[in-house]
């Protein structure tokens, strides 16, 4: 996995570790860095695949506009009316303007080369061990988990609590989407009202919530950190302040953290002796696919 | 009056006696082309101030982490007069003068409708579009006169509609519409939301501008298809007829979509239907279908006259025909053509389908190859060349350059697999802007400094004409090359506020807009030098073409400014004297 242009040593410094209030381990933290100029460090496969398409697209159009630069640099000193006089009145050739046509037709054609493998890797949703289905409201995210029958609703944390927190204001929540490591993690992503979009920029998804569908993406972090997203369409007032906060753990923490929610693990074997919760499981939690197709 | 009912009868005698510039009759009647172009040039600079200051707002609050100036629900108890713009009410509490961050989202919004609808559109078609394509094909006015005095004068009504629906309430949220100017439903249908008037006066604005440009459009088409003169054959058509030819088609067959789909956004709001309301039957995602099917011709329809802006001037400051003529005509006609069949890669990310994002990715990125034979073939036009550095050339220089680095991140864009990522941040404000900021706006003061001389008799400064293009440039790239940087870190678009890490970029970008904002007091301080302060007239040597062999099209060979009423006697175009 080589990384281009934007090169390894800046991806490095994109991400930033310290300890977080309220986890043990120093965590990593991957969002947006002040004044970083490239993607997000990519945690995904899929969003490697997309740093390495855009780093190879980023040296055809930095070629192609350099090419123009010259050659536009060239014309204004070669034929400046000082160095040229005598204007020729030449208005066709054939060869060049054949040539200003194919190769454009060629350079795109070795573009789509990459373009298409990468959006079927987006699109075919693989065989998927975790469904989490994000439900944009205004102005928040709520995480449903089907399979484990756990529901969570997800507030940014306020300026005062993500200070004491030692936290990033608008882009820690209080209730982060919790996901096992190393897992294929189907998202469903719909919405209770306008038009949210859940996307996670260092995964590489981004999917609108849509209300009346359920669209899916899928995703798979290998490491475990702290990841943030944003909500990226514009939905009223607070778009801005519906962030999104992944916590990519081991699976022992995922399963402890299912329980502390109340909910029960999907997996063959049945939660050892899972803590009596207060409220008692609804009657509904036990494990049953949702089918995505139902328009909510 | 009665002066000028005599200027008026003299006016047939002499073509170029015309009624004073003070009778307001004269500009509320006017059935001439070039008081309709003059009247659209001066609407769309008014709308282009007002468009800016409101820029200025997004990027004065965009300028650091935290709120500057659209004070937040949070903040609404702590106001105090010590805050910018909050001002005291008469019962004593502190209200922020802009609103919360829905007064931001409808500062994004109207910033959007006024360049586009109110600002680009009208320069371009209604103003250059006017005065200089019955110049360039030998016609003495529009088809239609009257039919051109109301495409004008509904634009300032719906102008006025929009502005008023900033005014009245939008909703829970605040005054106006803060849903994009895009206006996708269900935001802007939701009755908690958007239930006030704001949104059905923005509503009928847009149908007001629709109906005025429709009638441009049926204007243009058949005053270029009839009123051409003898020998003016449509492939001896200036390229700059040819684009608005080319813009024209696509307004008249676009806009009724968005007619339409503005209309459906109106009865799901008032009368009960759900055409996007998907609790009852309704589809969300076909409005954006249609409002794209609309949307996209309509950014073509912004750039395609700066194409032909752009290709008069490379070809007249080069002293040399353009390289490539029908290349040129049917590349712009192909770019509008494909225009229509690629839309939907504004949504790549709603959940259309893989089968379906695959194709509008080949379709969008087939678009790079016209687009390309017009950049090449100016540069072509320049090679061989005696290319004098005048302003106007400065500007149609700065565009084929900016306009390609605003192209190249469209084929990025193009791509759906980079687009999950990208879409809706602001790698694409920076996008589009480079298209429509730096390649629309800098057409526009290309032909506005080319052709000024020619609508006024008056000399300008050259040196003040130059010195707001370096500004201008340096500014604008300021602006915008960060947010690509922004883009690619995720930072979303519309976003009143947003997290420190994106802190660094949106302060540069803002500094560039301040850098920007000198530049458009330089353009104004050259007007006033121009017409007020110095008002040099053209001399008589150079009255009708300043530019010399170069400037080969019709409008050259008259005076300046035009008669009143020009080609009594139509000219005959021979054969090798065209475009």
């Amino acid at each position: 996995m080589k990384r281009g242009w934007i090169g390894s040593a800046l991806a490095q410094a994109l991400v930033y570790t310290f300890a977080a209030t309220g986890i043990a381990a120093a965590q990593t933290e991957t969002g947006p860095v002040n004044g970083a100029i490239g993607l997000q460090p990519a945690a995904t496969e899929v969003a490697q695949d997309i740093a390495n398409f855009h780093d190879l697209l980023l040296w055809i159009i930095t070629a192609v506009t350099l090419f123009v630069l010259a050659l536009l640099l060239y014309v204004m000193l070669r034929f400046n009316k000082g160095a040229n006089p005598t204007p020729k009145k030449f208005t066709h050739n054939l060869t060049v303007e054949v040539i200003w046509t194919v190769v454009p037709v060629l350079i795109l054609v070795f573009i789509s080369l990459f373009s298409f493998p990468l959006l079927f890797k987006q699109e075919r949703i693989p065989q998927a061990e975790l469904t989490i289905k994000a439900i944009g409201n205004t102005w928040r995210w709520d995480y449903s988990y089907p399979d484990q029958g756990v529901d969570i609703t997800s507030l940014p944390l306020s300026e005062e609590d993500a200070k004491a927190q030692n936290r990033p204001f608008r882009m820690a929540v209080d209730e982060p989407m919790y996901v096992p490591a190393g897992v294929n993690v189907r998202m469903l992503v719909t919405s209770n009202d306008v038009i949210h979009a859940f996307s996670v920029p260092s995964f590489g998804i981004k999917e609108d919530a849509v209300p009346g569908r359920i669209n899916e993406t899928w995703f798979n972090v290998p490491k475990e950190g702290i990841y943030y997203g944003f909500c990226q369409e514009l939905c009223g007032t607070l778009h801005g302040f519906m962030p999104i906060e992944v916590r990519v753990v081991s699976k022992a923490e995922f399963e402890r953290w299912v329980q502390s929610k109340g909910g029960q693990l999907a997996s063959a074997e049945p939660a050892p002796a899972a803590p009596a919760a207060p409220t008692a499981p609804a009657p509904d939690a036990t494990p049953a696919p949702v089918a995505p197709a139902t328009p909510g | 009056m009665a002066t000028n009912q005599t200027a008026h009868a003299d006016e047939h005698a002499h073509g170029d006696h015309r009624p004073s510039p003070y009778n307001p009759l004269r500009w509320l009647f006017s059935t001439n082309h070039k008081d309709i172009g003059t009247m659209y040039l001066i609407f769309a600079i008014i709308a282009g101030v007002i468009g800016g200051a409101m820029s200025g707002l997004i990027r004065w609050e965009l300028a650091e982490p935290g709120v500057q100036i659209f004070w937040g629900m949070a903040d609404a108890g702590n106001l105090g007069t010590d805050k910018l713009f909050s001002v005291q009410m008469p019962d004593g509490s502190h209200k922020a003068i802009f609103g919360n961050e829905h007064g931001y989202n409808v500062m994004v919004t109207m910033h959007g409708l006024i360049m586009i609808f109110f600002m680009v559109m009208p320069a371009m078609i209604g103003g250059f579009g006017n005065w200089f394509v019955p110049l360039m094909i030998g016609a003495p006015d529009m088809a239609f006169p009257r039919m051109n005095n109301i495409s004008f004068w509904l634009l300032p009504v719906a102008f006025a509609l929009a502005t008023i629906s900033m005014l009245v309430p939008g909703g829970s949220m605040g005054q106006g519409f803060g849903g994009g100017w895009t206006l996708y439903a269900p935001l802007s249908t939701s009755q908690q939301l958007h239930g006030g008037p704001s949104m059905d006066l923005l509503i009928l604005s847009l149908h007001i501008a629709g109906i005025s440009s429709i009638l441009g459009a049926i204007n243009f088409i058949v005053t270029i298809f009839n009123m051409r003169a003898p020998g003016m054959t449509l492939h001896r058509m200036p390229l700059f007829v040819w684009s608005i030819l080319v813009t024209v088609w696509l307004l008249l067959l676009s806009l009724p979509v968005l007619a339409g789909a503005i209309t459906m956004l109106l009865t799901d709001r008032n009368f009960g239907t759900n055409f996007f309301n998907a609790a009852g039957g309704g589809d969300p995602v076909m409005y954006q279908h249609l409002f794209w099917f609309f949307g996209h011709p309509e950014v073509y329809i912004l750039i395609l006259p700066g194409f032909g802006i752009v290709s008069q001037i490379v070809s007249t400051f080069s002293k040399k025909p353009v390289f490539g003529y029908l290349g040129m005509a049917y590349a712009m006609v192909s770019i509008g053509v494909i225009g229509f069949i690629v839309w939907a890669h504004h949504m790549y990310t709603v959940g259309m389908g893989l089968e379906l994002e695959a194709y509008f990715v080949a379709a969008t990125m087939i678009i790079a190859v016209p687009t390309g034979i017009k950049i090449f073939s100016w540069i072509a036009t320049m090679w061989g060349g005696s290319i004098d550095l005048k302003v106007p050339m400065l500007w149609a220089i700065g565009f084929i350059f900016l306009f390609t680095l605003g192209g190249v991140t469209g084929v990025v864009l193009a791509n759906s697999g980079i687009d999950t990522v990208l879409h809706d941040t602001y790698y694409v404000v920076a996008h589009f802007h480079y298209v429509l900021s730096m390649g629309a706006v800098f057409a526009i003061f290309a032909g506005f400094y080319y052709w000024l001389p020619k609508m006024s008799g008056l000399k300008y400064s050259g040196l003040l004409g130059g010195l707001h293009f370096w500004i201008f440039f340096v500014g604008v790239n300021i602006i915008f090359f960060p947010q690509h940087f922004l883009g690619l870190q995720g930072m979303p678009r519309r976003y009143a506020d947003y997290p420190d890490g994106f802190a660094y970029w949106n302060y540069v970008s803002s500094i560039g807009y301040a850098i920007t904002a000198v530049g458009a007091l330089v353009f104004f301080y050259m007007l006033l030098d121009m017409f007020v302060l110095r008002r040099r007239k053209l001399e008589t040597a150079e009255n009708a073409s300043p530019w010399g062999e170069g400037a080969t099209t019709l409008e050259w060979t008259l005076s300046s400014p035009p008669p009143f009423h020009q080609f009594n006697e139509l000219p005959v175009v021979a054969e090798e004297k065209h475009h």
